[in-house]
């Protein structure tokens, strides 16, 4: 692999630097006059920022590969930035045996575009009543130390205080998505003024902020760790924020979603605003600013859902939930931020990049260049803006809610392990290391 | 106006347009020999229920065989909430078939406002999930208008279910944007989160809700509710909320009794209330079929052959 050389980027806190990978790592900082045969970037006005890592991605492989395969999936999470992505566990099959997770894990090496982490279904095909094999999963090749039942909730208080004493056991994880079923059959949206005027069956913010209040005492209790996946209202915010005030192991995801739209959007009835949490009041996305901003919300997370044309063009009630998310994330946590002029990047490369790595376990990922580390990198352009046509998406599915949006900031090149896999903005067709 | 899709989005003009319109269709069929008057000859009127509700179906079908249109009934048992055929390809269907106006009852809310995205004829929503009604809060006002001489200026209670009522809500934005004041009563069980900023009153309690009401309209509660928590049992219920001999005596002399139907006898409404002179019920059913032409006769025509 031929060495490259990025000139003049923006190294967040550290000015402008040259950077000299060689073999995948990083092999010096500085001012690097020239460097042999090096491939020169030229990263004039760019950010460097540590590559991103998402904490929750469906890639929707195995199982559903009309709407996104692993490959397509990583694609646009090099698109968006990203070196490195948690595949969730409700695929078809489950991602509930090591057979499974050693699969999705082998797809991401294949293709190339970033590195694909597994997370291990907590429950038997996610249906909330036995324990998955958790420690095979563990002990399998693709290591799994998060685990989820992500689209379902472990509702049942024996099974989550049971999965979270027997991962103590490697120091994993569980990833709650916080959702009382009880509280949430048939919903449809927010419960509040805008559910009870479209007269659809409302979700309302209490069914979230009551298992994470049950799930930190749970976590105290065991001694274990818990994050909690897409938090979505204050309430829940205020409940996190003591938590972690007691010292409680709990850490916590946010959706870019979550941070720009409102339940008002389902006034079009468009099911592309359909998505699980679904999207709160606007009071609720200023919280969950401030909450990103001061850090009681440890990381952006996608929850990348694609989803098939027929699974969003129908009757809301009829459609799935869930929206795209890997390409307009970073972009969006900047607008949510303070936007492209107040942006501190050390903040937006903390709660994008080196936080979810340290959640998911990522060592190679989230760490700022210095020698000796993998070279895990996203050069943004801090100035441009680009505008969100659905057909030029990396992904295989179109469901995104930001259609005809501009945005601010572009990704101008990622790279994984020292190679491009997206370069002046394009992604690499050539991606075998 | 294109489409009727809600109340909420008519003006008072529309609104006011919609029930003088109602009037004249009343007032030209009724006595005729032949019941029929030619103003949409020749355009083709489909109506597409994914709901079993013969009483609508059959009013909008009337409606339109008095305007001289062509009826196609279009019962579509299944939709992609169950897996059948999918609501935009019968959309495209029906586009092909070169539909004039769709009337459109759908167990999903919403359903009426994604179908105009499919389609270029005009969409009359007959009934949308929990959502809307719009031809039944406006054969509603007209029946008002007829026995009270007004909306503006009436008290309206509505009783019952309101958190599952497509009838409730449309009739919240029709009757406060004639000047009725509306007053909704039920258990908090049964009324909708956050409506602070609806423009109404809101109260728990039946009886102290009674005496200055010009109308009163019990809504259809299924037994089936109990079982979810909504109220403990039908007898609980209907002592607290239904409208019984004791209660009708409680009401102002003038006052009318109503019902969107069906209606079930011994819950929310006692059977002798329901018989009684006082309840319009009979007289909405009618009323329903000149609203349904002078909707159909309006979004068809822009009233322009008026």
């Amino acid at each position: 692999m031929t060495d490259l050389l990025i000139k003049s980027a923006d190294l967040v806190g550290r000015g402008r630097q040259d950077v000299l990978v060689r073999d995948g790592r990083v092999a010096e900082i500085g001012s690097i006059a020239k460097a042999g045969s090096a491939t020169v970037v030229d990263a004039d006005g760019l950010v460097l920022l540590p590559g991103l890592v998402d904490l929750h991605t469906h890639l929707r492989e195995p199982g559903r590969e009309d709407a996104e395969t692993v490959h397509s999936g990583t694609r646009a999470a090099a698109k968006g930035g990203y070196t490195a992505v948690c595949a969730m566990a409700n695929s078809y099959p489950v991602a509930d045996t090591a057979g499974v997770v050693e699969q999705v894990a082998a797809l991401g090496k294949a293709a190339g575009y970033a590195d694909v982490q597994p997370v291990g279904a907590v429950s038997v095909g996610l249906e909330g009543r036995q324990l998955a094999e958790i420690g095979a999963m563990a002990r399998s090749a693709a290591a799994v130390r998060m685990f989820s039942d992500d689209g379902h909730c472990v509702s049942d208080p024996i099974l989550m205080r049971r999965a979270l004493e027997y991962v103590k056991t490697f120091g994993g994880l569980i990833a709650q998505h916080a959702e009382e079923p009880r509280l949430t059959e048939g919903a449809q949206m927010n419960e509040g003024a805008v559910s009870a005027e479209l007269g659809l069956p409302g979700w309302p913010a209490v069914a979230e902020e009551a298992i994470i209040a049950r799930d930190v005492l749970l976590a105290e209790y065991t001694g274990a760790r818990v994050h909690f996946c897409h938090v979505s209202t204050a309430r829940s915010v205020d409940i996190i924020r003591e938590a972690k005030a007691r010292g409680a192991n709990v850490t916590a995801e946010v959706c870019p979603h979550h941070l720009l739209l409102t339940d008002e959007a389902a006034r079009t009835y468009d099911p592309v605003y359909k998505v699980n949490p679904p999207l709160r009041r606007e009071a609720d996305v200023a919280v969950l600013r401030g909450a990103l901003a001061e850090g009681v919300i440890d990381a952006v997370a996608t929850d990348h859902a694609p989803h098939a044309p027929q699974d969003k063009d129908c009757e809301w009630a009829a459609a799935r939930p869930g929206m795209l998310g890997l390409e307009t994330a970073l972009s969006i946590t900047v607008l949510a931020l303070g936007g492209p002029a107040e942006a501190d990047w050390d903040t937006i490369a903390e709660r994008t990049s080196r936080t979810p790595a340290r959640i998911a376990g990522l060592e190679a990922h989230g760490r700022d260049p210095k020698p000796g580390t993998e070279a895990n990198f996203t050069l943004v352009d801090p100035a441009a803006t680009w505008t969100v046509v659905p057909g030029e998406l990396a992904s295989l599915s179109r469901n995104t809610p930001y259609a005809g949006m501009e945005l601010p900031v572009t990704v101008q090149a990622t790279f994984l392990r020292g190679r491009a896999t997206v370069l002046n903005g394009k992604i690499a067709e050539e991606t075998t290391e | 106006m294109k489409h009727l899709l809600t109340t909420k989005e008519l003006t008072r003009d529309e609104a006011e347009l919609i029930l003088d319109v109602t009037e004249q269709m009343a007032e030209a069929v009724t006595g005729r020999e032949v019941p029929k008057l030619p103003a949409l000859r020749g355009r083709t009127v489909v109506n597409l229920f994914f709901e079993d509700s013969t009483r609508t179906r059959t009013s909008f079908e009337t409606a339109a065989k008095r305007l001289s249109a062509d009826v196609v009934n279009f019962a579509a048992k299944t939709s992609s909430v169950n897996k059948g055929e999918s609501l935009r390809d019968t959309a495209l269907t029906l586009q092909a078939m070169g539909a004039d106006a769709v009337v459109i009852r759908h167990p999903a809310a919403g359903a009426p406002q994604r179908l105009t995205e499919w389609i270029d004829g005009a969409v009359l929503n007959a009934g949308d999930g929990t959502h809307a009604h719009p031809t039944q809060a406006l054969l509603d006002a007209y029946t008002m208008k007829q026995r009270l001489g007004a909306v503006e200026g009436r008290t309206v209670a509505i009783v019952g279910d309101i958190l599952h009522s497509r009838v409730a809500r449309s009739n919240v934005w029709l009757l406060s944007k004639l000047g009725a004041n509306v007053r909704l009563v039920g258990p908090p069980t049964l009324l909708p989160k956050d409506i602070g900023d609806w423009p109404v009153e809101v109260e728990y309690d039946l009886d102290a809700s009674l005496k200055d009401v010009d109308a009163i309209m019990m809504l259809r509660v299924q037994r089936e509710r109990m079982h979810a928590a909504f109220f403990p049992t039908a007898n609980e219920y209907a002592r607290l909320y239904g409208l019984d001999e004791r209660r009708l005596a409680l009401l102002p002399d003038h006052a009318i009794v109503m019902h969107p139907g069906p209606m079930n006898r011994g819950m929310e409404i006692a059977a002798t209330v329901a018989d009684s002179p006082r309840a319009t019920i009979t007289e909405q059913v009618t009323n329903g079929v000149w609203v349904r032409m002078a909707v159909l006769y309006l979004l068809l025509t822009n009233g322009e052959a008026r």
